[in-house]
């Protein structure tokens, strides 16, 4: 809502030295968000002045139309200007910035030659007097002071705008009477309100319809207007409408009006949709005009019938859903309600009869016809928040009163159907506002901030509040107490802290995910945060199989992009563009990690079921509202590529591999404390022959799958673009928990016995498998083994065999174990290693 | 002639003294550990003049043996000394030499090792979550992917209301699914009050949310949130600025003012949104361009979230009695705390991964 303060100050009598800035601070205070203070005119210096253009000259020859205009400015000849505009037409009032003046924006005015003349001057348009974005032609000023008066006091510059976001519970805040009753509020301000002059005001043009219809021998009464009927009072439950006839079509709209509009975004079109526009700016009210001459029979109120076609003033035909509300004719829809007018009744250049409507609409059809018609309006913006009840009929005769004034309109007549649905009688505890501010708030002063707001209060320790009809948001006690608490000033509630119960800090799992983070930091992997969003071809270039559970993807109905419609089911789409980004910039030695949700819908669409909010859902609902959603399991996923560990002073370095990748699940797994093991598993996207399964021992049961990691596909590698060899890991952190409490071993001060043994196995058998079967063989005399030594030689051991060379640890708790014994569990552990996997010890 | 076993000649103090000086110069000639080591027999050894002298005594008198004994034990316990002495100066010196020739060059890098870090989005999000763990607050999660009902109309946000399409929401399909992408963390105050049931409640939720705002310097379609909610008997808008002013203080230090401004949310009623004072210029930039603030915009206040008690209703659609009990709620942006916090100037860098930005927040203290 944009707000000329020369226009407020005609509705609240605010000091005259209060500044827009002032007043923009006092509107904040109470809630209402003022986005920026525009200064109208600022930098604009005389001399600016009413002009009368006497005569002009087309100049021939030029590729636009030029005109050398004489404007009589008040002196004694006339002066000679040039002006691209042809909006104006000899006689008329312009407004001509001399020599001298300076325009909003350093644009100094001076006499200079151009087209053959000298331009003694400037007319001006409203855009150059910073007065809207209207360049399409000049400012004709029409009636207004005589030649050579002050430009600036005729425009009322310099002025200021505030620019205001009015939330959608205050619809009432977009209107310059419910702007001006806040602005009363915020500097305590008496505040009159336009509607209740307008209540008791007899007009000009509702005496002439009087006597009219009295002279004609008819009571002395407003005649009726035309025939209107509400065929469904839920969408509409007033309707009124004003006849005006006799509009002399050539009527402008006076410069004072326009320049409000103009302020207040709008542009000015024709008298009588300026009008319109006006006291919808003014009151809040959005009306329509319909031509009388095109209307056929009974204005009826009514949804539309499947299959009907309306088409609106934009020029677009439409189909309409049984849904839409109407105002229709005998002869179809003429308007879709609040939202827009329909072409066969539109206003022309040469209408002089006219029915206005203001009526009241349900906010949500209205809302459904704006998203069903992708039809916003300032009218829908208002109806869709919700109108105050009452101000119709106010707002008809102000409007019926500015047309009779300003176009000459002369009969009259007026229908009202409908009535208003009673507001609501809220029982508020005297002592509630205080209760929740924290602090006392004495029952007066409560009743007196109700009554400011518009409300009507009775009671002593309850009270009974009828809230005002423009405030439909204020519907609960709670509602009144913000009312109470706002105008009171937040400022004033005190700071202390609630008394919360003993806590227990994070769970297990929350602790988890937070070390797996930092252990993955401490490894040299770099966090990224990345949108879930997808392609659908993503899922092709990692190589997925066609029934992979991956593809079954959420899919968004507004996505940002048309490229990325689907939710992610996997971390690593998002890390390894991640990946291919930084490396396009110039990043080549990379390990990055992320931790998030993905999303794994089940096999079954399960639409949420409507439910209440009247109270606590049942656990059916409940239940029924879970299983509507996807799986969303967090998840964590490393990618990397380049150097793991850079050449150096020291020597060479070392790729990243396969291994590292592998490392990192390990790392995981560790952070949460849960023991996994490792198998091959050719597994997309990872290159078949280097990609490992993670698995976690799940107590007595099978174990458990937890993720996968390896070097990617080199199929996968190309797709996206990434430096060969990239690898990457991606565990389930739901599936993998978090382990138990680790339960402390016993620490020997005995001597350990170390001993060396080294097997020749099949190269096919897994490493991990013989290390197994060692740590299984060997007994609990066994403290460690670790694989030191691992090579392959065709001719010492024979074609596919490989050695493996694994440094044993034993000890004892309670002695220092013999030689003998030490040997003897190495003997075993060696045995139990060529019963599993035909391992041979080597000499 | 006196023999060895002359009585007066064993252990004359006149040799001894020869043999203590002889040994001594020899020592002190020896340049090194090996040419010590060479001359040690000969002083020292089996057949140097003091043992000799001592396997002497033995044969000596008993009247003079005692004195005798003394004497060749203080010439021996003397060499051993020079010679200890000497041995130990020697090593110095060669100690010394070779611990010379073993120095490095300790300017040399040594990053061998790679360095990881993380997002600052995420250390923020935990440091402000801790401030309320502090305070007995349980952290409570909820789903990304949430159905409507928790998402708007538990929260009072009414089916066709202008509130409801304020959140420019992305809806997942098909739209008769009713299920979004969380616009807010506020519907797991909903969950968190539904699974816990009985107040007391005291809870903080941060999280990811999601908007259809393209990406740009100031906006991103996914951002984080950290939401509290508190529902306890008494509960009052008090209770709530105390604990906003709090995490202030915590996040940015102390005496910052706050400000609260009248807003709208249909979950809360009444509802505010509140404005810290810019910790950078404490309002040292307004109307001052001699001093503009980058951190808010020379206006003095950083916008900083919504905040409100719980709208009855909602109480209400959790099955909670709201004549019995009251709360509050209040939502913050995580992004924005890091932009203030780190000067970061442009979101994209929050959103885009280049290792450069984040790698300078290492794992955070």
């Amino acid at each position: 809502m944009r707000v000329p303060m020369s226009w407020l100050r005609e509705l609240v009598a605010l000091p005259a030295s209060l500044t827009a800035r002032e007043v923009a601070a006092g509107l904040v205070r109470l809630g209402l968000e003022v986005e920026r203070v525009e200064e109208i005119g600022a930098g604009l210096t005389g001399p600016l002045v009413v002009g009368q253009v006497a005569g002009f000259e087309e100049l021939a020859g030029q590729k636009k139309p030029i005109r050398w205009c004489q404007v009589d400015v008040g002196e004694e000849r006339p002066r000679g200007i040039i002006c691209g505009a042809t909006n104006f037409a000899t006689g008329d009032r312009v407004v001509v910035a001399l020599p001298g003046a300076v325009l909003p924006g350093g644009f100094a005015i001076t006499a200079r030659r151009t087209y053959g003349y000298v331009s003694d001057g400037m007319i001006c348009s409203a855009r150059e007097l910073g007065l809207g974005d209207d360049h399409t032609g000049i400012l004709v000023l029409g009636e207004c002071a005589d030649p050579g008066a002050d430009a600036l006091a005729e425009l009322e510059l310099p002025d200021a705008v505030l620019d205001i976001a009015v939330t959608p519970d205050r619809g009432y805040c977009l209107s310059m009477r419910g702007i001006a009753r806040e602005v009363a509020h915020s500097l305590d301000l008496p505040f009159a309100d336009p509607v209740e002059r307008l209540a008791v005001e007899r007009l000009a043009v509702e005496r002439l319809a009087v006597e009219r219809t009295a002279a004609a021998g008819a009571d002395p009464v407003l005649p009726p207007g035309w025939p209107v009927r509400i065929d469904d009072p839920i969408g509409c439950d007033r309707f009124t409408a004003w006849t005006l006839a006799g509009l002399d079509p050539s009527a402008t709209t006076p410069v004072w009006m326009r320049r409000r509009l103009l302020l207040s975004g709008m542009r000015p079109i024709s008298l009588t949709v300026d009008v319109t526009n006006y006291v919808m700016l003014e009151l809040g009210q959005p009306m329509h005009a319909f031509d009388r001459a095109s209307l056929t029979g009974e204005i009826v109120v009514r949804r539309a019938v499947s299959g009907e076609m309306i088409k609106t003033l934009d020029g677009v035909t439409r189909a309409l859903d049984g849904d839409d509300l109407l105002v229709s004719d005998v002869a179809g829809p003429i308007a879709l309600a609040g939202t827009m007018g329909g072409a066969s009744t539109e206003i022309g250049p040469f209408t002089t009869d006219i029915v206005l409507e203001a009526a009241h609409w349900s906010p949500p059809t209205v809302m459904r016809m704006v998203r069903r018609h992708k039809l916003p309006s300032e009218a829908a913006r208002r109806f869709e928040r919700d109108v105050d009840s009452e101000v119709a009929l106010p707002a008809l005769r102000r409007a019926a009163a500015l047309l009779a004034e300003l176009g000459g309109a002369t009969d009259a007549g007026l229908t009202v159907v409908g009535s208003p649905y009673p507001r609501p009688h809220i029982a508020l505890a005297a002592g509630q506002p205080g209760r929740l501010a924290g602090r006392v708030i004495p029952p007066a002063a409560v009743m007196r901030r109700l009554t400011e707001v518009g409300c009507q209060v009775e009671g002593e320790y309850i009270f009974t509040v009828v809230p005002p009809s423009w405030r439909p948001d204020l519907a609960d006690p709670a509602d009144l107490v913000e009312e109470v608490l706002r105008l009171e000033g937040y400022d004033a509630i005190e700071a202390a802290l609630p008394a919360a119960p003993a806590g227990r800090g994070l769970t297990a799992r929350q602790r988890a995910g937070r070390a797996v983070g930092r252990a993955l930091a401490a490894a040299g992997y770099v966090e990224v945060i990345n949108y879930p969003f997808v392609a659908e071809q993503r899922y092709d270039d990692l190589g997925l199989p066609a029934d992979d559970p991956r593809r079954t993807a959420m899919r968004l109905a507004n996505p940002l992009s048309d490229q990325q419609p689907l939710l992610r089911t996997t971390l690593l789409p998002g890390l390894l563009e991640a990946l291919a980004r930084n490396v396009g910039r110039g990043n080549r030695d990379l390990a990055l990690f992320e931790t998030g949700l993905v999303f794994r819908p089940g096999p079954e669409f399960v639409p949420a079921p409507r439910v209440g909010v009247g109270g606590r859902p049942d656990p059916a609902e409940l239940a029924a509202l879970d299983r509507a959603l996807p799986a969303q399991p967090r998840r964590v996923a490393v990618v990397l590529c380049g150097q793991r560990e850079p050449t150096g002073w020291w020597g060479p370095g070392r790729p990243a591999g396969w291994a590292d990748a592998v490392q990192a699940a390990r790392t995981v797994a560790g952070a949460s404390r849960v023991p996994v093991s490792v198998r091959a598993d050719p597994h997309a996207p990872w290159h078949p022959g280097r990609s490992a399964a993670i698995f976690v021992a799940a107590g007595t049961d099978a174990e458990r799958l937890v993720g996968h990691a390896g070097e990617l596909h080199p199929g996968v590698i190309a797709a996206f673009d990434l430096p060969p060899r990239t690898c990457a890991m991606e565990l389930d952190l739901e599936l993998l928990g978090v382990g138990d409490v680790p339960v402390a071993p016993t620490v020997s001060a005995f001597p350990p016995a170390l001993l060396d043994v080294a097997v020749v196995v099949d190269d096919a058998v897994p490493a991990g498998e013989v290390e197994a079967a060692l740590r299984a063989g060997a007994g609990e005399l066994l403290e460690s083994v670790r694989l030191f030594d691992r090579y392959a030689d065709p001719d010492r051991l024979g074609p596919g065999r490989m050695s493996l060379a694994y440094a044993l640890r034993f000890r004892a708790v309670d002695r220092t174990l013999t030689v003998q014994e030490a040997s003897q569990a190495a003997q075993s552990a060696v045995a139990e290693a060529a019963r599993r996997t035909g391992a041979v010890q080597r000499a | 002639m006196s023999g060895p076993n002359d009585p007066a000649e064993v252990a004359a103090p006149e040799l001894l003294d020869a043999a203590g000086r002889e040994a001594e110069k020899a020592f002190a000639e020896a340049a090194d550990l090996a040419e010590l080591a060479a001359v040690r027999a000969a002083h020292l050894g089996d057949r140097s003049p003091v043992l000799l002298a001592r396997r002497a005594i033995g044969g000596l008198p008993a009247e003079v043996r005692s004195a005798a004994g003394r004497r060749v034990n203080e010439a021996l316990a003397t060499i051993q000394a020079w010679y200890e002495a000497r041995h130990a100066e020697l090593t110095r010196l060669r100690d010394s030499v070779a611990l010379r020739a073993e120095a490095v060059d300790v300017t040399l890098p040594w990053d061998r090792r790679p360095v990881g870090a993380r997002h600052p989005l995420t250390t923020v999000m935990e440091r402000m979550t801790d401030v309320f763990v502090a305070m007995g607050y349980d952290v409570a999660e909820g789903p990304e992917v949430e159905t409507e009902w928790h998402n708007f109309d538990a929260l009072n946000f009414k089916r066709d209301h202008p509130a409801r399409s304020m959140m420019d929401t992305f809806f997942l399909e098909p739209e008769s699914a009713g299920l979004v992408l969380r616009t807010h963390t506020s519907p797991v105050q909903v969950r968190a009050m539904l699974e816990r049931g009985a107040p007391p409640i005291y809870v903080v939720c941060p999280g990811k949310v999601f908007r259809t705002d393209e990406l740009d310097a100031t906006h991103t379609p996914v951002f984080h949130q950290i939401e509290g909610l508190v529902v306890d008997e008494g509960i009052t808008m008090a209770h709530l600025k105390g604990t906003l002013d709090h995490l202030a203080e915590v996040m940015f230090g102390a005496g910052l003012r706050a400000r609260w401004r009248p807003s709208y949310f249909p979950f809360t009623e009444p509802s505010a949104e509140f404005d810290v004072e810019c910790f950078a210029c404490r309002g040292g930039s307004v109307g001052n361009p001699d001093r503009p603030c980058r951190t808010c915009r020379s206006e003095g206040w950083i916008e900083w979230g919504g905040c409100g008690m719980v709208n009855p209703r909602v109480l209400t659609a959790c099955g909670i009695d709201a004549e019995r009990y009251s709360g509050f709620a209040f939502g913050m942006g995580v992004e924005r705390a890091v932009q203030f916090r780190h000067g970061v100037d442009d979101m994209r860098d929050l959103v885009e991964g280049d290792v450069r930005f984040t790698l300078p927040f290492g794992s955070e203290v």
